[in-house]
C-alpha cells in the first residue's frame, strides 16, 4: 500500500501531519507517539521574538469540541532554531515551522532567519484568531494576504504554505489571493471564532474573552471549505478541523486535501495521530485501495 | 515502536461514594499509575458522552502499591465531574497520569501541610510519604472531610467558614493564632488561600511548595492552555509556566499569584 504524499515538492511518508499548536514540537508527545510515522510535524507558532501569549484562563470546553485563546506563546525563533530544529531532526519525519508575526516585517524576519535553517517547509499564519495587533487581519482581507504571501515568499528559501482563516465570508476569494501571491500550498482551515460565558459570573470564561474554536464541532464547516477551496485553486492542500478518526481523514482526502494535520485530537489523546494512520491504513486495505493519492479529491 | 505507551487506561471502579456535599471519593484499579506516581501529581479523567471532551484533572490523594488502587477525592464543580460521580462501582473510567511535577519531598524537616477545601486530597499521599514530625491545617467552606485520613501522620487543626468545625474562620487566621514554623510549608487549595499561604511562609522565612489549580486542556504540556506567572529569571516582569507539566507544584518564592 502506497500512503505517500507529496506537497510543493516536500515527499511525506504518508498524509498524517499534526496541526500547529497542538503537539508543540513533540517533545510532549513523545512518550506516546513514534514520530518517525508522522508525514510531518508542524510545529506551533514561531515569532520574531518570544511572545508571553495570553492571561489565563486560555482554554474552555465547548460541546463536541475547545476554545482556546494561548495567543501564541512561544519562545522566539532564535530558542526555536537552537532547541527545537535539532530535536526534530533526531527523527526520519519533515520538518514544517508555522510562522507566527504581527507585521509583514516580523514575518519575513523568522523566514530569512530560518533560510539557513535545516526544516522542509514554511507555513504562514495569518488567520490566528488570538492575537489583536496584525495576525488575523492578513488572513481576513484578500489583498492583504496575497500580499503577505508575495513579501514573504521573496525570502523564503523552502516551500510556502499559507494557512487560512474560516472566519471570512468567503474563503476561495482568500486562497484565490495568496495562490496569486506565490503560495506553494494551503492549509485550513484555523479555529473559529467562538465565546463562552459563565452565567453565574457574567463573565467570559476565558480571558481574552473570545477564543478559536476547535475540535469535532468544526468539522463540517472545515470539510466544505477544504472542497470549495480545493476545487478552486491550482494548490495542493492541507485539510484540517475536528479529525478525530482514520475515516474523517479519509473524508478530508476525498474533499480534496492532498495531506490533513491532526490538532485537537492530540491534546485529548497523545496517541492520536497514530491511531489515525493505522485506521486511514485499515480504511484503504477493507476498499482496496493500493495508492492513497487515488482518493484525492476522488468527491465531485 | 517499543517506546510508545498508552496514554488513556480504561481503570476499574472499586469504590465510589461520597465525601461530603458534592465530594466524592473514587477508588480505581490503577497498578500501573500508583506504581510511578508520586505525591502531588494529578491523573486526568474522561468523560464517556462525546460532547465532553477535555480530561477532568484530579489530583492523586493516596495510592496503595500492593494493592494496585488508586484513591481520587473530587469535588463536582461542572457537568464533566457531575457525570463522572454518576459512574458506579465495577463501571470502567480512562484514565492518563500520573501527570505533573509534584511535591519535593524534604526529608527530615518539620512539614507545615495546608490545604484549602478539594486541594485537602493531594495533602494525604504526601503525609505518607514524607518521614518527620508533621503538622497538617485545613480549612474548609463548611464540612470538613479527609481529616481523619490524615490525623494518622499528624495533629490536624481545622478551620472552617461558617464555624460548622474547629475555628470560625480562615486557616491562615488559624495559622497565624499558633505561630506555626517549620522547615518546609506544602500547600493545595483555592488561590485566594495560597497567596495567603506564600505570604505568611516568606514573612516568616519558610521555604514553600504551592500546588495551583488552572483551567487544563490536555494536562501533559501539548496545548499550552493553564499557565501561571512565574518571576523572569534574573530580570523586571514576568513569564508564564505551564501548570500541568512545570507544575502544579511550584516554589513559592518563584510563583506569582495575580
Amino acid at each position: 500500500m502506497r500512503m505517500e504524499v507529496e506537497i510543493a515538492g516536500v515527499r511525506l511518508k504518508n498524509p498524517v501531519t499534526t496541526a500547529s499548536g497542538t503537539f508543540g514540537s513533540g517533545r510532549e508527545y513523545e512518550p506516546y507517539v513514534d514520530i518517525n510515522r508522522l508525514g510531518a510535524v508542524i510545529v506551533k507558532g514561531v515569532a520574531n521574538k518570544e511572545w508571553l501569549g495570553n492571561p489565563a484562563p486560555r482554554i474552555a470546553e465547548t460541546y463536541g469540541g475547545m476554545l482556546n485563546s494561548v495567543g501564541l506563546q512561544n519562545p522566539g525563533v532564535d530558542a526555536f532554531m537552537l532547541e527545537d530544529i535539532p530535536f526534530l531532526r533526531r527523527f526520519d519525519t519533515k520538518i514544517v515551522v508555522n510562522i507566527a508575526g504581527r507585521t509583514v516585517e516580523e514575518y519575513c524576519e523568522v523566514v530569512e532567519k530560518l533560510r539557513d535553517a535545516d526544516v522542509d517547509m514554511l507555513e504562514l499564519n495569518i488567520s490566528c484568531p488570538n492575537v489583536k495587533e496584525g495576525g488575523v487581519a492578513f488572513g481576513i482581507d484578500p489583498k492583504m494576504a496575497e500580499l503577505a504571501t508575495r513579501e514573504v515568499k521573496k525570502v523564503a528559501r523552502q516551500p510556502l504554505v499559507v494557512k487560512l482563516s474560516p472566519n471570512v465570508t468567503d474563503i476561495v476569494e482568500i486562497a484565490k489571493a495568496v495562490e496569486s501571491g506565490g503560495a506553494d500550498a494551503v492549509s485550513l482551515i484555523n479555529t473559529l471564532i467562538g465565546m463562552r460565558i459563565d452565567a453565574r459570573k457574567r463573565k467570559p470564561v476565558l480571558a481574552n474573552k473570545i477564543g478559536g474554536l476547535s475540535g469535532p464541532a468544526v468539522k463540517p464547516v472545515a470539510l466544505r471549505m477544504v472542497y470549495q477551496v480545493a476545487k478552486a485553486v491550482d494548490l495542493p492542500v492541507i485539510g484540517l478541523g475536528g479529525i478525530m478518526t482514520g475515516e474523517d481523514a479519509i473524508e478530508f482526502m476525498m474533499a480534496g486535501a492532498t495531506a490533513v494535520s491532526v490538532g485537537t485530537a492530540n491534546l485529548l489523546d497523545p496517541g492520536a495521530t497514530m491511531r489515525i494512520l493505522d485506521e486511514m491504513e485499515a480504511f484503504l486495505q477493507e476498499n482496496n485501495i493500493r495508492d492513497i493519492r487515488d482518493i484525492i479529491g476522488v468527491v465531485e | 515502536m517499543c517506546h510508545e505507551k498508552n496514554a488513556r487506561i480504561p481503570c476499574t471502579i472499586m469504590k465510589h461514594k461520597a465525601l461530603a456535599e458534592g465530594v466524592y471519593e473514587l477508588v480505581l484499579e490503577a497498578p500501573g499509575i500508583v506504581g510511578e506516581a508520586k505525591a502531588g501529581q494529578f491523573v486526568n479523567l474522561y468523560c464517556k458522552t462525546g460532547g465532553k471532551l477535555l480530561p477532568r484533572p484530579i489530583s492523586i490523594c493516596e495510592t496503595d502499591r500492593e494493592e494496585g488502587l488508586l484513591r481520587l477525592v473530587y469535588a463536582v464543580v461542572g457537568s464533566g465531574t457531575r457525570e463522572i460521580s454518576g459512574y458506579p462501582e465495577g463501571d470502567q473510567i480512562e484514565v492518563m497520569g500520573p501527570l505533573g511535577n509534584g511535591y519535593t519531598l524534604d526529608q527530615g524537616a518539620r512539614h507545615v501541610l495546608v490545604g484549602g477545601g478539594v486541594g485537602t486530597p493531594p495533602l494525604v499521599e504526601l503525609a505518607k510519604r514524607l518521614s518527620g514530625e508533621k503538622v497538617i491545617y485545613l480549612g474548609f467552606r463548611t464540612q470538613p472531610y479527609l481529616v481523619e485520613s490524615l490525623r494518622e501522620y499528624g495533629p490536624v487543626h481545622v478551620a472552617t467558614d461558617d464555624g460548622s468545625q474547629g475555628h470560625k474562620g480562615t486557616v491562615l487566621e488559624l495559622m497565624e493564632e499558633h505561630q506555626v514554623t517549620g522547615g518546609m510549608l506544602y500547600a493545595c487549595g483555592p488561590t485566594p488561600m495560597l497567596r495567603a499561604v506564600q505570604a505568611y511562609a516568606l514573612a516568616k522565612g519558610i521555604p514553600s511548595q504551592l500546588s495551583l489549580e488552572e483551567r487544563m486542556g490536555c494536562g501533559f504540556g501539548g496545548c499550552v492552555g493553564c499557565v501561571c506567572k512565574v518571576r523572569a529569571e534574573g530580570g523586571e516582569g514576568f513569564a508564564y509556566k505551564k501548570v500541568c507539566k512545570d507544575g502544579p507544584v511550584f516554589d513559592g518564592k518563584e510563583v506569582l499569584l495575580t
